[in-house]
């Protein structure tokens, strides 16, 4: 078991969660109560991530990131290296792949909430973001809760993007996906298959929970 | 006094994700040494006796002397580079990204690999190949990729000189590097296939198959340079230096490396 790798994959998972959670609820919540022209577009945008290949993510990410792009170069003059094979670059890129997968689960479950309700706490006189906070938030939390479960697990999956745009740097950016790989090629079949198992454990339990937190919401419905 | 806690809460969570992330300070140490896959074993038991001796510890990153190159120029914090070709390392030093030429530190060979219960025989050579080529005896058969893996290269020229090059492509299953080229050719899913002599020789792969050596006359030779980088921090300059002591060079030869 490669438990730096562990390490770099949670870390990545959680960093992922914070920079996007914020900006998916924002967004889910925009894209669930509002009508505004472009709607369709953004909506598509959303979803590029989840059918574009890992490796064009990958490349376009590179070539941004390298040091012979302004904003790359930008990047290594002031922090002094790259975001190419680095863990803020591999976070960045992470946040970017996993877009979908916050924003539409959180949309729906705002989506879920029905207009009456919504218009009833206007009525009572319940600014907007009272009305967010008491009563949307609540009722879309477990959506929020699936988007932010779905998201960690799919981090910690991420393989082409992270391949492409970290290398495998020990610590900084060798995942516990990319060591499966680096241990296969070394023959080392138990050390890859250890590694696997977690990740089928952590994937199977991400999913397990996903379920009860939909069941939930039917039954409420 | 409640949100006062709960704020100080989310500080302390902040905190201490700012703190445990990877440290950039160790790879920008320049202590990570970017290796051509066919060093997978050979260069790992180098590091493990470099760091009983002096204490000191470098992390290894292996992958096709093509794909490190391009690292490299893309800007990875690597410390060294070790090539298995010498066309790479001058095409860094050429970028201005190294801080000299580099030293050839081994010759590198290539075999004919056949896992157990294969129809092919290493020992007849790739005649051998051709012959159950011919019969349609060949289901997949393993190299690593000639664009950017110097070993697959060398297994192309070889395969191209016996004039069976065209007819195996069908067959061809390209690793990403050599080291993926042994793992296909072992597994059993092929026939076989044309990987270094260092991987053969590695005791993770005994067992799994048998092989023999593709005379060195058949391809180009694999003359495999190194080199520090502009960021080599002061233990890979060690690990440099120790990489060209007798100790290194004694774990080298016995993974069939002919040194310079």
């Amino acid at each position: 078991m490669d438990w730096p790798a562990l390490r770099t994959s949670l870390l990545l998972g959680v960093w992922t969660l914070v920079l996007l959670l914020p900006a998916g609820i924002w967004a889910g919540y925009q894209l669930a109560t509002r009508r505004f022209r472009g709607k369709a577009i953004v909506e598509s945008l959303v979803a590029i991530p989840l059918l574009l290949p890992p490796t064009v993510l990958g490349f376009y990410l590179l070539v941004t990131f390298s040091t012979r792009s302004p904003l790359g170069a930008a990047f290594e003059r002031v922090i002094g290296h790259t975001l190419a094979f680095s863990f803020p670059g591999l976070v960045m890129a992470s946040a970017i792949a996993n877009i979908p997968f916050v924003v539409q689960p959180i949309q729906r479950a705002f989506e879920s909430v029905p207009l009456d309700v919504r218009e009833a706490a206007a009525c009572c006189g319940l600014s907007p973001w009272q009305r967010f906070l008491r009563i949307e938030a609540p009722l879309a939390w477990p959506g929020i809760l699936t988007a932010a479960i779905l998201t960690f697990a799919h981090t910690l999956g991420e393989f082409g993007v992270v391949l492409m745009v970290g290398g495998s740097i020990p610590g900084q950016t060798r995942t516990l996906s990319i060591a499966i790989y680096d241990r296969m090629q070394a023959f080392d079949d138990y050390g890859a298959g250890v590694m696997a198992a977690t990740l089928l454990v952590i994937a199977v339990s991400a999913l397990g929970v996903t379920q009860l937190l939909a069941r939930q919401v039917g039954r409420r419905g | 006094m409640m949100r006062v806690r709960r704020m100080w809460c989310v500080w302390g969570v902040a905190w201490h994700l700012v703190a445990m992330c990877p440290s950039s300070a160790v790879a920008q140490q320049g202590a990570t040494v970017a290796a051509a896959s066919d060093l997978n074993f050979a260069l790992t038991e180098v590091s493990e006796q470099f760091a009983r001796q002096t204490g000191q510890r470098v992390e290894i990153v292996f992958g096709s002397s093509g794909t490190l190159t391009r690292q490299v120029r893309d800007g990875a914090p690597f410390g060294m580079f070790l090539s298995a070709d010498e066309a790479f390392v001058e095409q860094l030093a050429n970028a201005g990204l190294t801080r000299d030429r580099g030293v050839l530190y081994a010759i590198g060979r290539i075999v004919l690999f056949a896992p157990t219960g294969s129809p092919l025989n290493p020992r007849d050579g790739l005649d051998g190949l051709a012959r159950l080529l011919a019969t349609g005896g060949v289901t997949r058969f393993a190299i690593a990729n000639p664009e950017h893996a110097p070993y697959g290269r060398a297994a192309e020229a070889a395969l191209r000189k016996r004039g069976i090059w065209n007819d195996l492509q069908p067959h061809i299953v390209l690793g990403e590097n050599v080291s993926q080229a042994a793992q296909f050719a072992t597994t059993g899913n092929a026939v076989g296939g044309i990987i270094a002599y260092s991987l053969a020789l590695a005791p993770n792969l005994q067992n799994r198959g048998s092989y023999a050596l593709v005379p060195d006359v058949d391809h180009p030779p694999l003359r495999q340079r190194m080199v520090l980088l502009k960021r080599a921090g002061p233990v890979v300059e060690q690990f440099y230096r120790y990489l060209q002591e007798a100790p290194a060079r004694a774990i080298l030869e016995r993974y069939g490396f002919t040194l310079p």
